[in-house]
Formats: C-alpha cells, structure tokens, sequence
C-alpha cells in the first residue's frame, strides 16, 4: 500500500487523543480548532511570502535579471521586509469613498482565498478539513473572492478602480465556467469530489494518465481558465497597471493592499494545488507501470514533498505565462471564453462521460 | 478653458459618459502628459490631450544664447534622438556660413544618428510592449541598448544627451575602440533581434492587439503632417533621409520601410524593420570613415548673415525642422522648431475614437509619443 510509509493520520489521532484525556470533549475541541487555525494562519502567510519571493526571482530569471539580492541570503528575506513595511503604512482614508464596503472588501478576498487554503490536502491526513464534496466547496468559496473585488472598486470612489471591478467581474463570472466544467469532467472520472479520495484512486496512475484525451483537454482548459480567474496575467485585465493604474486595489494602501496581494499569490497556490490533485495525484509518488524498484524509491520521497513540487511547477507555468505573454483586451478575453473554452469544455464533459461509460479509462 | 474644468469636475456623477484624466501621472502617457478621455464603457469617444505640462520654452531661450550653445537646448527637446536634433541645428549654422565639412565628419555623424535612432526605437518598443501589458521585452531592449549607450559614452561622454554635434563638425575625435565596438554591436544585435521577433512579433496576442487598430489612411497622415514611421506605417513616404539627403545619407544604400495598412502593427513592423536598415547603413559606413580632422576651422564667435535658414532631418520620430530667422548677430533672432511627435499627437483622437481603453494605450505606444519633444 502506497503512503503508508508517511501516513499522517496516526499522528494527529494521537494528539487528539492527548488533548481528549487531559481536559472536556468541549474544550479540546476549541482547543484544537484554535490550534489548526493559527497554524494554518502562519503557513498561509509563509507560502503567500515565499510565493511572492518567488515570483520575483523566477521573473527576475526571465528578464534577464538579478532579482531580490540584497535583504537575507539571495534576498530571502526581501518579501518579509516590504511585508513589514507594508504593515507600518499609514491607512489613507478616501475621501467620499464607502466606509464600510471599503474596509470590508480585502477581508472577503483573503477570507475566500483563506477558505480555501483551508481545503487543500498536503499530504495523507495532513489536511485542514476533508469535505465530501471538496471540489465543489473550492468553487463556491473561491467565487466568493470576485464580491470582495467588484466591492473594493465600487466603494473606493475611484474611475480607474470602478473600471477595473467591472473588468474583473465579468472576467471572473465568465470564466468561472470553464474551470467548473472542467472539475466536472474530472469528477465523472473519479466519481468522487472529496479530495482525499480522488488522491486515494490515483494511487495506481495519475488522473492525467488515467483520463488520457479528455483529461488532457480539461488540464488546457483549466489551466488557462483558472489562470483568467485568479487575475494574472495575461488575462490581468482587472489590474493593468499600464491602463488603470493598478485596477480595483488603486486606493487601498498598506495592509489591506496586502492582503489583496497576499490573496492574489495564495488563489495562486490554491489553484495549483487543487490541479495538482485533480490532475498529478497530489501526495501521491509517481509510480511507473512495473518498475518495482523505481516505485519504491519514489515512495521513500515524503508525499508533502511531491504535493510541493507539483504545485510549485504548476505555479511556475502560471508565472511563465505572465512574463512572457502581452495582455488581452477585454472583448478579445470574453470571446475566448464564451466562443472557443466555454463549448470546448462542454463537448469535453461529454466526451469524459463517454469515455468513461465505455470504460476506455486505464 | 475655466467652464471646462468645472465641468471635468462633475463629470462621470451622471448619464452613461465617464471621463478619466490619463495623466499627468499615469504609467503610459511616457511623461507628463494629460489626456482627458470620455468613455463609454469600456469604448473611447473622444481623446483630448493637453499639453504644456512640461514646457520650457526653449525656442525662446534659443534666442539669447549663441549658436554653439543651442546644441545643448536641443538636446533636450526629444530627448532619445538627441544626436539627430543637434545635427540639424549644425546642419542649418554650416548652410548659413556656407561650410562644407568633411567626409569624415559627415560619416561620423551618419554613424551615430543611426545607432541613436536604434536606441531609440529599442526604448520604444521596450515600452510599447509594457503598455500593452508584457514586461519581459523592457528589459531585453534595455539590455541591448546599453550596449549602444556605453558606445556612446566612450565616444561622447554622454549616455542620453550626447551634445556631440557642434557648428562645423564633432565636439572630440570618436575613441579608438568605436569602430571595433560597433562592428561588435552589429551581429550580436542582429541575434537578438531574431529573440524580440520570437517573443512579440509573432505572438499570437499581440497581433491580435494591434492589427487593425487605430487605422490611419495615408490622407490622414498627410494632413495631419504625420511623419515618421507613424506615417509611414500608413503609406505616406516622407522619410526626409531619402527626399533630401543630409550628411553621408546620399553616399548608402538603405530602403525606406513603407506599409500601406496604416494599424498599430504597421507602424510597429517599421520601427523594427527600420533598426535593421539603420544596421545596414553602419555597415557601409563603419570601414570607410576618412582620415582627417573632426571639425571644420569656425570663426571663434559665429554670426550667422541676416537672413532665414531652413534644415530638415529625419529623427527616430518623423520629421524635425529647424527655421533660424537671423538678424546678423552672434544669437538668432528667432528660432522654430517643427517637433514630429505634436502633429502625431494631433491624430490621437482621431485614430483611437470608437477603440477599447486597452487600444487606447496600444495607440499610443504605437505612435511613439516624447512629451518634451511635443511642448519644447
């Protein structure tokens, strides 16, 4: 049995265990959500940090840069420090601007990307909350994410914001299909949406392998829908910072600019991640057909190490895209859409269903 | 002009219209420049520039300062040709003293006119490329065109405003290692060119983006004035290089790039297609420049004769003139300069009406617009 070698799930049962002895069911358990929920606070901030360093030197390496050199080793350091200064920043208040919408519309962009972090499976019991229908939570959530955007550019009493919210609420109304249809192509092969199923089933083969034509197709499909909807570019229509100054966050500054920032690397990774599981496996250790000796020393590799590494390609793919593609106009960005993804993931959910009613799946 | 801003006050609070103010500050009007767009949605109505914000009246200034001082005003009026511009206030002082300068000086100037205007087309398409949303080529065109700015640094000491050009020849002899520097310069530019052809010319995006957008008909730009590789991106051949030579311009052979669809990509698909003839009229040059002095002997205060003087060149933008009115002193009585990047500016509303905002920038980056160069 694969992952055994790393199974988290004894571990945290006896912790649980522990904390159940010393005190009352009750407590332990407000203890324990306590607990998760500052660990996974942390490791939100972390990754949302690294990402961004990241980003800077992968984008540094394309053009022919350096990058962050300076703050830390290799200017490792670098993303903590403007994150220091972006926490000492003066709060500007916008004059005529909405109160109220204008300091809630960061907190429902970071607690949509937040939610969904939460559903994110690093490795076999190691998991915020394992949902029966984990892929359908993400989607909901995350859709939760464009009200916190159309929001800030509504009520920050700017002409460039406003433009941007209205860019990115069309964008992401529209693309949003694509990537649900395309989960849902998946979830006809797996028959299941909780995620530590899916990776469960892809023990023997990746899905990407298994669905062969029409999981490949909804990988592109994905990919490029899920790149539209988290607002990177090219599809960055909602920020622009060559049209609209900088879109939708133009009149925020200080920790509510980060946290836009932050949820923007973070629906990153969460994207990453869920492709990652739906379509690489997650956890799970690549295995070749018989290669017995091969397998097993794949197995010795942590499966967290693997969900890393697959995620983390998949966000490098994201960020070539970025710096190298020119960006879409938005008439161009919602005839992609509406014309080409939108029917083609729609002839692909048949197509899975086919496949799998002939079970032409491996 | 007061009614006006009153009313840009209270725009965009009623009915569908929204206007927005592209500038001053904004991160690609390229300098301080204003445009006040009305919008429809997302669809432009009507594009109003202003300008004069960074205005310095230097055709006034002109008037009190000595014709070798003058170089250095030039300089500064479109910053990234700013060989060209001096050259063609040289070229008006040595038809007014009636001096012929030699080969030398000539070729010299040919030179470095055309590795200015490289340098110049490589920032324009630097930046054309950031407005329209790709970062990536701002740094491939500034790596390369570094290797043109120590060029000049060596030769000039300057990397930006050179002021190597003087009333009857060059400032100081070109440094020993120019011509091995250039002739290096050559062929790895022609290899990295084949790398911004890969990354923007044919993707798929960008011609998306620009074919087809802003079109300007080939009347337009005649009567707009529009010159340059703006006008010549919609057929109009006004490439003063080619109509009425100056300096070793008659001596190479060099085509002018001409496109008749008169879009963004045409005017685009000049500027580069321009960079590698400016390669080929260094290569004639570089071999052949003649032994001889840097410049020409000149009366220690020069005094034009009374009367007008009139040159024409072709800079990395369209077409410069500059009109000397003299009275016979040792400063001009008048000076007028025909700037190329105001008539481009004046077709701005006309070619980018009915387009989305995004083209709006496109167009822009498109035309190529230096703002200094536009208010003087």
């Amino acid at each position: 049995m694969q992952g055994v070698l790393y199974d988290f799930t004894g571990l945290i049962q006896s912790i649980d265990a522990v904390f159940r002895a010393s005190m009352s069911d009750l407590w332990a358990t407000v203890l324990e959500y306590a607990i998760i929920g500052i660990i996974y606070l942390v490791i939100y901030a972390l990754i949302g940090l690294f990402l961004v360093y990241a980003e800077r030197k992968v984008c540094a390496f394309i053009q022919v840069r350096l990058g962050p050199n300076r703050v830390g080793p290799k200017g490792f350091f670098q993303t903590i420090a403007d994150f220091i200064k972006l926490l000492l920043k003066e709060n500007i208040k916008i004059k005529n601007a909405d109160g109220v919408l204008f300091n809630l519309a960061p907190f429902i962009v970071i607690v949509a990307s937040f939610l969904t972090f939460g559903t994110v499976p690093f490795a076999k019991g190691l998991q915020g909350i394992d949902l029966n229908i984990g892929v359908f939570f993400i989607m909901a959530v995350s859709s939760m994410g464009v009200v916190g955007i159309l929001l800030g550019g509504w009520s920050s009493n700017s002409k460039y914001s406003l433009i941007g919210a209205m860019r990115s609420g069309a964008q992401i109304v529209s693309y949003e299909l694509s990537v649900g249809l395309s989960l849902v192509t998946m979830v006809i092969l797996t028959g299941t949406m909780q995620l530590s199923q899916i990776i469960e089933l892809q023990s023997d083969g990746w899905f990407i392998f298994k669905g062969h034509i029409p999981a490949l197709i909804s990988l592109i499909i994905m990919m490029i829908a899920s790149t539209a909807e988290i607002n990177r570019g090219p599809f960055d229509l909602a920020e622009a910072e060559s049209e609209l100054t900088a879109g939708y966050h133009t009149e925020y500054s200080g920790i509510k600019f980060a946290f836009f920032y932050l949820s923007e690397y973070m629906n990153m990774f969460v994207v990453s991640a869920l492709v990652a599981t739906v379509f690489f496996g997650g956890w799970m250790p690549l295995h070749i057909g018989s290669w017995q000796a091969f397998n097993h020393i794949m197995d010795f590799i942590p499966p967290i190490i693997w969900f890393i590494l697959k995620s983390f390609a998949l966000m490098y793919v994201i960020m070539l895209f970025k710096w190298t593609f020119p960006r879409l106009r938005i008439d161009q960005l919602l005839k992609l859409e509406w014309q080409y993804l939108l029917p083609i993931s729609l002839f692909n959910v048949l197509l899975m269903a086919f496949v799998v009613y002939m079970k032409w799946y491996f | 002009m007061a009614e006006e801003f009153v009313h840009l006050a209270v725009a965009g609070t009623e009915g569908q219209d929204l206007e927005i103010n592209m500038g001053p500050q904004h991160p690609s009007t390229h300098g301080v420049m204003r445009f006040v767009v009305k919008l429809k949605g997302e669809v432009v109505e009507s594009v109003q520039p202003h300008c004069g914000y960074i205005h310095r009246g230097i055709e006034k200034m002109c008037e009190s300062l000595s014709y070798p001082q003058i170089i250095h005003l030039t300089d500064r009026m479109d910053y990234l040709s700013a060989h060209i511009n001096n050259e063609a206030v040289c070229l008006a002082v040595e038809k007014a003293l009636n001096i012929e300068v030699s080969d030398r000086i000539k070729y010299i100037r040919t030179i470095i006119a055309e590795l200015n205007r490289i340098a110049s087309h490589l920032l324009w398409w630097s930046s054309m490329c950031m407005d329209m949303g790709a970062v990536t080529p701002y740094f491939y065109a500034f790596r390369d065109r570094e290797k043109i700015l120590d060029i000049f640094e060596e030769t000039t000491g300057g990397r930006l405003l050179y002021s190597y050009n003087c009333p009857g020849g060059l400032m100081n002899d070109i440094h020993p290692n120019f011509q091995k520097r250039v002739k290096e310069f050559i062929p790895y530019f022609r290899k990295s060119f084949k790398e911004y052809d890969e990354l923007v010319t044919g993707n798929v995006i960008f011609q998306n983006r620009t074919m087809g957008i802003g079109l300007l008909t080939r009347e337009q730009a005649i009567a707009y004035g529009v010159t340059g590789p703006a006008g010549r991106g919609s057929g109009f051949a006004c490439d003063v290089r080619k109509r009425a030579p100056y300096s070793a311009y008659d001596k190479v052979q060099f085509n002018e790039i001409l496109y008749n669809e008169g879009d963004s990509f045409a005017r685009y698909k000049v500027r580069m297609d321009e960079m590698l003839e400016s390669l080929k009229i260094i290569e004639q040059l570089i071999d052949n420049i003649p032994e001889g002095s840097y410049v020409e002997k000149m009366k220690a205060v020069i005094k034009l004769p009374e009367g007008e003087y009139f040159q024409q060149v072709e800079t990395a933008r369209g077409e410069l003139v500059v009109h000397i009115i003299s009275d016979g002193n040792k400063t001009p009585y008048r000076v007028k300069f025909r700037s190329p990047c105001l008539s481009t500016l004046s077709v701005m509303d006309l070619i980018s009406r009915n387009q989305k905002i995004a083209d709006l920038i496109a167009i822009g980056g498109s035309l190529d617009l230096v703002i200094p160069d536009i208010d003087r």
